[in-house]
């Protein structure tokens, strides 16, 4: 198929693999973060581990969106859910995250009525089509997400829909990268760059993990040859004693990003003064509410919301792997209390969590699973 | 502890028996992954316990005065009921047909029951039904009892139908899931994922638009194909909920063996591989109502597939992959990028209503 083999050529991946060996030093060890979930998808769903030498490690970051979002926020999306003739709406992702209280879908088996939508402008739909109900959408994901969030809200506006709102809980990706560099013990040696979210706010922003703290950052795109690429970028600004931003991504991300797709952020948001993400805790600055001017749309406003902090479970250790301290498998629940179809932590809920990935596609260990495979 | 010691210990848990320990129904019980496997094997297992269900095939085997029948149920709740390639109707034969093919049975009769929507339009029901003939005709089968019941509007969503069947197995062959051994070869008996992807985009939800449809079809002339040139298959299952990828596990569980699946060799159409890529969907676990899996020993697999190619339900047979020892109980896959991974079990239904 085109647009897509062409990025899954196995000739090329092995051309990269091994200029990707010649790049690294013997005996150095290298960990590289990908920020973004979607990338952590395609390293496993390709098994692109399998083109990558031994002391060269990737370490999965916070950027699943679904995974960041604490207990106390799905508390909160079901009590609004539970409110009379409420409609809420979500991506399907969202449906199984579980709350202090049970996730989504237990929150329908219990009668209240949360619809899986592929966009918000879905969800403006079923406004439309359901005047006597309000209509409440709960928006998640980094600056990827946010503009479509931001439109549909503006759309809402023009047509003067009184039944609709939205739940915002929109993330921004550079204080949580900032949280992982601050945090103890932190080992990076750099990072894959988020491709979508980039594309949006583009690549100047992340000009100071470069400069503050010599990190070097390339913006990949999604297929498993973009990440390959993008590791030997890496690699290579290490062996010249550089730290930029670097866009892998170019075909997708120009360098200034989506300059209409800021301005319609910036007309409909700002940011929060903090903000709880899960595992991280609270990070400033690190979320967008709606501006006063958009209060009739903001479900926080219109709603009771209890707002209560529910600690992570004790066990659950999502902040650890967040942060790529530890890998999922070492984790104390991983696989045993913790799995896919009952998860604690919300790592474990979406195909982008680090530990559902791990879970689904290599609870293995990676040698005996190639030679496995290939007898 | 070790990787090595966490991943024993996580296969371990995966082997306990499933509990059922939530308090309401939810829709992850219906979609044929992990949630419903624990439904059914805590609760229904568990309350109607006797050897011929726990065999937990596609359909009993019952032995009735010197016959061996072939016993089935299924119901339907597709939506939209009606889809390109398709509709309720042909899926209801169907569906009930390849559930006792797949044993080497010849399927015979079946029962219709109709739960029907307040409101629901005769003309639709008419259409329905209609298509139920053709498709039992096709498939030589003749509907020869049934129930209708109609239930207030908003109770139920617009039309229900539940199939059961039987048929008589003439064939001197046992399959099952726990027949696979090291050494044999795993076959698709075409290309995956045309029902699933084609009911999503019936929907009209996501605003995709492509030519493919349902592959809905009776699958008997292919399994009895097979089972001529190939009469050491050991297993035979349609691969409906849960896809190809599902049946695998299955397999690979009740057998105790490995399974590796080569992503290349897996035919799946271009309009199916370009929605899955859009919508993020794997076609392995994506449903197929005229396709099956099986597993045929090794050195069957090239007259098996020979014979399923003469067959325009089989053009585009392949060989997708191969039975190891081990590691026990897990599916592969080596990917058309060159690297490995697991496949397991689908939890939770990215597509519910399929059938």
């Amino acid at each position: 198929m085109r647009f897509v083999d062409e990025f899954r050529d196995q000739q090329k991946a092995r051309a990269l693999a091994a200029d990707i060996a010649a790049l690294c030093e013997p005996g150095r060890e290298y960990k590289f973060m990908e920020i973004c979930g979607g990338h952590t998808h395609t390293i496993y769903k390709h098994g692109l581990e399998d083109y990558l030498p031994e002391n060269v490690t990737m370490v999965h970051g916070p950027g699943c969106p679904v995974c960041v979002i604490p207990m106390g926020r799905v508390d909160d999306a079901v009590a609004i859910a539970g409110e009379e003739g409420v409609i809420m709406t979500s991506f399907g992702d969202l449906m199984r995250v579980p709350g202090s209280k049970g996730s989504f879908f237990d929150a329908n088996a219990s009668g209240s009525d949360i619809r899986m939508v592929y966009s918000p402008l879905d969800s403006l739909k079923i406004a439309r089509e359901n005047p006597g109900k309000r209509v409440v959408f709960m928006a998640i994901g980094f600056e990827t997400t946010t503009p479509s969030t931001a439109m549909t809200l503006l759309r809402a506006r023009g047509e003067d829909l009184d039944n609709f709102s939205v739940f915002c809980n929109h993330v921004l990706v550079n204080p949580a990268i900032k949280a992982i560099l601050d945090s103890p013990g932190m080992s990076l040696d750099g990072f894959v760059g988020p491709g979508h979210v980039t594309a949006v706010i583009g690549c100047e922003p992340y000009q100071w993990v470069a400069r503050d703290y010599a990190k070097p950052i390339v913006v990949s795109g999604f297929e498993p040859l973009d990440i390959l690429q993008s590791v030997q970028m890496l690699l290579l600004q290490l062996k010249q004693g550089r730290s930029e931003v670097e866009n892998q991504y170019k075909r997708a991300v120009p360098w200034e990003g989506n300059a209409r797709a800021q301005a319609v952020i910036e007309e409909v948001m700002e940011p929060r003064p903090t903000f709880e993400w899960r595992g991280l805790g609270s990070i400033p600055g690190s979320a967008l509410k709606l501006r006063r001017e958009f209060a009739p749309f903001d479900a926080e406003l219109l709603f009771h919301v209890p707002g209560v902090r529910v600690e992570d479970p004790k066990a659950c250790q999502c902040g650890e792997v967040l942060k790529g301290a530890i890998k999922p498998w070492e984790c104390r629940v991983f696989g045993t209390a913790c799995t896919p179809e009952t998860p604690i932590g919300t790592c474990m809920v979406s195909s982008e969590g680090a530990c559902a990935a791990y879970y689904n596609f290599g609870r293995f260990d990676r040698r005996q699973l190639r030679e496995a495979s290939r007898a | 502890m070790s990787e090595k010691d966490v991943l024993e210990r996580v296969e371990r848990a995966r082997r306990r028996k499933p509990r059922l320990t939530d308090e309401r129904i939810t829709l992850s019980h219906g979609s044929g992954g992990k949630a419903t496997h624990a439904l059914v094997e805590a609760l229904f297992v568990e309350a109607f316990r006797n050897p011929l269900l726990e065999r937990l095939e596609d359909q009993a085997l019952l032995h009735l005065k010197g016959a061996t029948v072939a016993f089935t149920t299924d119901s339907f709740v597709v939506s939209p009921i009606f889809f390109p390639g398709g509709d309720i109707g042909d899926l209801a034969i169907n569906g009930t047909v390849n559930d006792i093919a797949v044993s080497g049975a010849t399927p015979l009769y079946l029962s219709a029951g109709f739960i029907l929507e307040e409101g629901f339009p005769v003309d639709d029901l008419r259409r329905v039904v209609a298509s139920m003939a053709s498709a039992a005709e096709r498939a030589g089968v003749e509907v020869v009892t049934g129930d209708t019941k109609v239930v207030q509007r908003g109770k139920a969503d617009g039309c229900y139908i539940n199939t059961a069947g039987i048929g008589v197995l003439e064939r001197p062959v046992q399959l099952s899931a726990a027949g696979a051994r090291p050494g044999d070869a795993v076959i698709v008996s075409g290309p995956i994922g045309d029902h699933g992807v084609t009911v999503m985009l019936a929907r009209g939800q996501l605003d995709i638009e492509s030519d493919v449809s349902s592959d809905t079809a009776a699958l008997t002339p292919l399994v009895s194909l097979l089972l001529d040139a190939a009469p050491r298959t050991r297993c035979i299952r349609d691969a409906t909920r849960g896809g190809v990828a599902t049946v695998c596990n299955e397999i690979a569980q009740a057998s105790d063996v490995g399974v590796v699946l080569d992503e290349q060799e897996v035919p799946v159409r271009a309009e199916v591989r370009g929605a899955s890529e859009i919508l993020g969907i794997d076609p392995l676990y994506v449903a197929c109502e005229g396709r099956f899996v099986a597993v045929v020993s090794g050195e069957e697999a090239a007259p098996a597939l020979e014979a399923l190619r003469s067959h325009p339900l089989g053009e585009g047979a392949r060989v997708v992959g191969r039975i190891t020892a081990g590691p026990p109980g897990i599916v592969l896959l080596n990917t058309e990028f060159g690297g490995s991974r697991i496949v397991d079990m689908l939890v939770g239904d990215p597509l519910p209503r399929i059938c």
